[in-house]
């Protein structure tokens, strides 16, 4: 026969208590703070869902908390109505989807360029990339919407037409110009990342190619966008959400087209409603058809992008 | 007539030019020439003419008023820093702490990271911040009222157990004030929390195992291997947590108005310049005292 003391020392070693005590301690600290976070996270949403349906009676109504009681679609009429929504949206996601191709364009072209097409002074052209992060977008607005107001490729049309550059106001050009360029919406984060993700990709894919009689070009389409499919699902992702909810650049441009953002700061103006509870109960609806279609569109991209996040592998 | 043929590196830094000579005209026509031309404008007043506008040099006579006669710069500015200083710290070890928590393998993992990146998404517009409290001062009577009086009470009990136990009430009004406002913070930590979990990710695996072996507890090896894998990435998110919190705060909304509302361009440009400079030395600072820490593996 062991000793009792053998039996206990036989029993720590086979099912280890502490250890287990402690990883189950850890479980459920750690599933009462995601689901904690996430409560925090989704309330707001579900509150706003809630209100969304409610009709005017069930506002004063202390019984009402979650589901309404006259359950009603009048809010989103009157919101729709009230802030245009149809030509709204769709100037929005004209602005979103060009927007986004084609700084997604320029942005990989450049990023490419500084991570493995050095050329002389591309460390100073990067470190000014990085700067453009940092200067607020403020300081340069009056220069940049006198830019577009009177705009003028360096006295070319003045010298052509006589007229004193072309009003860009009010037409989606600034948007354009300035994603092909790379200077729109947070572009140098974009190029940082892409930049970070491109000299992440081994030397000898490159030089294999090359061997092989690729062209920069070709090595370029070929080898390092297929390569880089996690960044692009990523900016893609920020690029397009971001100019969607700007409402920045786009009050700065567009004066009398209206997009979803300014039309919805415009909305509260508009309603002429003498209730203030009902007017931000409006309102409320206003900021979910506003966010509506991301949602639906978050839902079926959020696989693609939880998994490339990791995959981006973004280093300081 | 032989001319030299290009070498590679030539051809492919002629390649580099061709392939950001979007970026660098973008550079010189949007960003370094109005740049410039800002600066230009805040030291002079802008009259608009027929046809165009008038440039009249004035010399620094928009800054002084700026400090003498304007009633809410100061004050705006004062504010703004302090909510930066106050919220920075909280947006990075909340990111870190929620990218360790969605780095850990459990059930319903894809799930709890969906809806963190939710914030991204939901929240990095200013309107819809906006929104928020706007609904909650004017709906609150019907709706929000529950939730408002358990939340201050929680933080009440919260705040008197800490003064009791000691801590100093400077500490205590810090974390009571971070638990009040977790909404705000989380939904604008969602991008830092994306770049510390991508960080996390290229720890290598090896590291962990060795320690292990070695004896070290999950928390020793958190601040000694984890802690110091991600201080670059700390570096990257204090940059852009500091750009992300002043861009969408205050002294914008007046730096617009003074331009589009008041029309005073020459003193909206001053405005900005100041707000550039604080910016700039808050970033200046706080990078030059955590770079000295930051660890590089290689």
């Amino acid at each position: 026969m062991k000793s009792p003391a053998a039996y206990a020392d036989l029993f720590v070693r086979r099912y280890n208590p502490v250890d287990r005590t402690k990883g189950l301690v850890w479980t459920v600290i750690r599933t009462v703070l995601v689901l904690g976070f996430c409560f925090v996270i989704l309330f707001p949403l579900f509150l706003r869902i809630s209100i969304a349906f409610r009709s005017k009676v069930d506002i004063y109504d202390p019984t009402v908390l979650w589901i309404p009681r006259h359950f009603t679609l009048e809010n989103f009429k009157i919101a729709m109505e009230a802030s245009n929504y149809f030509t709204a949206f769709l100037h929005t996601v004209y602005i979103s989807s060009s927007t986004t191709i084609i700084q997604m364009a320029s942005c990989t072209l450049a990023a490419y360029a500084f991570a493995r097409l050095r050329f002389k002074g591309s460390g100073i052209l990067f470190i000014l990339v990085i700067f453009t992060i940092v200067v607020p977008p403020q300081t340069i607005m009056i220069p940049l919407y006198l830019t577009y107001r009177y705009f003028d490729l360096f006295g070319l049309i003045q010298l052509f037409t006589g007229k004193k550059g072309l009003n860009l106001i009010d037409t989606f050009w600034p948007f354009i110009i300035s994603a092909g360029t790379a200077m729109g919406l947070k572009n140098g984060l974009y190029i940082y990342i892409f930049r970070q993700f491109f000299r992440g990709i081994p030397k000898e894919v490159e030089e294999a190619a090359l061997v092989d009689g690729a062209g920069v070009l070709r090595t370029f389409f070929r080898i390092m966008l297929p390569n880089a499919v996690p960044a692009i699902i990523t900016v893609l992702l920020f690029s397009f959400v971001w100019q969607w909810n700007d409402s920045y650049y786009v009050s700065l441009f567009l004066k009398q087209v209206k997009v979803l953002s300014t039309s919805l700061m415009d909305m509260g103006v508009g309603l002429k409603e003498p209730d203030p509870v009902y007017t931000s109960m409006l309102l409320n609806t206003g900021v979910l058809l506003t966010i509506a279609p991301l949602l639906v569109m978050y839902l079926f991209v959020q696989r693609y992008f939880v998994e490339s996040v990791e995959r981006t592998g973004i280093t300081g | 007539m032989f001319k030299k043929p290009m070498t590679l590196k030539q051809k492919n830094a002629w390649y580099g030019v061709l392939f950001a000579s979007p970026l660098i005209f973008g550079m010189i026509m949007l960003f370094i020439l109005p740049l410039i031309q800002s600066f230009r404008y805040s030291l002079s007043s802008l009259d608009m003419v027929e046809g165009g506008f008038e440039v009249n040099y004035e010399g620094f006579a928009n800054y002084t008023s700026l400090f003498t006669d304007n009633p809410d710069f100061p004050r705006t500015l004062v504010e703004s820093v302090v909510t930066m200083v106050v919220n920075v710290p909280l947006i990075i070890i909340f990111s870190l702490f929620a990218a360790v928590l969605l780095n850990q393998k459990f059930r319903g993992r894809p799930f709890a990271r969906a809806v963190f990146f939710l914030p991204v998404i939901l929240a990095s517009s200013a309107i819809a911040n906006m929104d928020i409290s706007s609904f909650v001062g004017g709906g609150a009577i019907g709706t929000g009222n529950g939730e408002e009086g358990s939340g201050v009470l929680q933080s009440f009990e919260l705040s008197e157990m800490m003064l009791e136990s000691g801590l100093s009430p400077v500490i205590v009004d810090y974390i009571t004030g971070a638990v009040d406002r977790i909404y705000e913070i989380i939904s604008s930590s969602g991008v830092q929390i994306l770049i510390f979990l991508a960080g996390l990710q290229s720890i290598s695996p090896s590291l962990y195992e060795a320690s292990k072996i070695e004896g070290a507890t999950g928390y020793e090896s958190f601040w000694k291997i984890t802690f110091p894998m991600v201080t670059p990435l700390i570096l990257t998110n204090l940059v852009y947590s500091i750009t992300d919190t002043f861009s969408s705060n205050q002294i914008n909304l007046l730096i617009s108005e003074t331009a589009f509302q008041v029309f005073d361009f020459g003193l909206s440009a001053a405005m900005s310049w100041v707000f550039f400079l604080c910016v700039g030395l808050i970033l200046a600072i706080s990078v030059g005292l955590i770079s000295r820490k930051v660890f590089y593996y290689d």
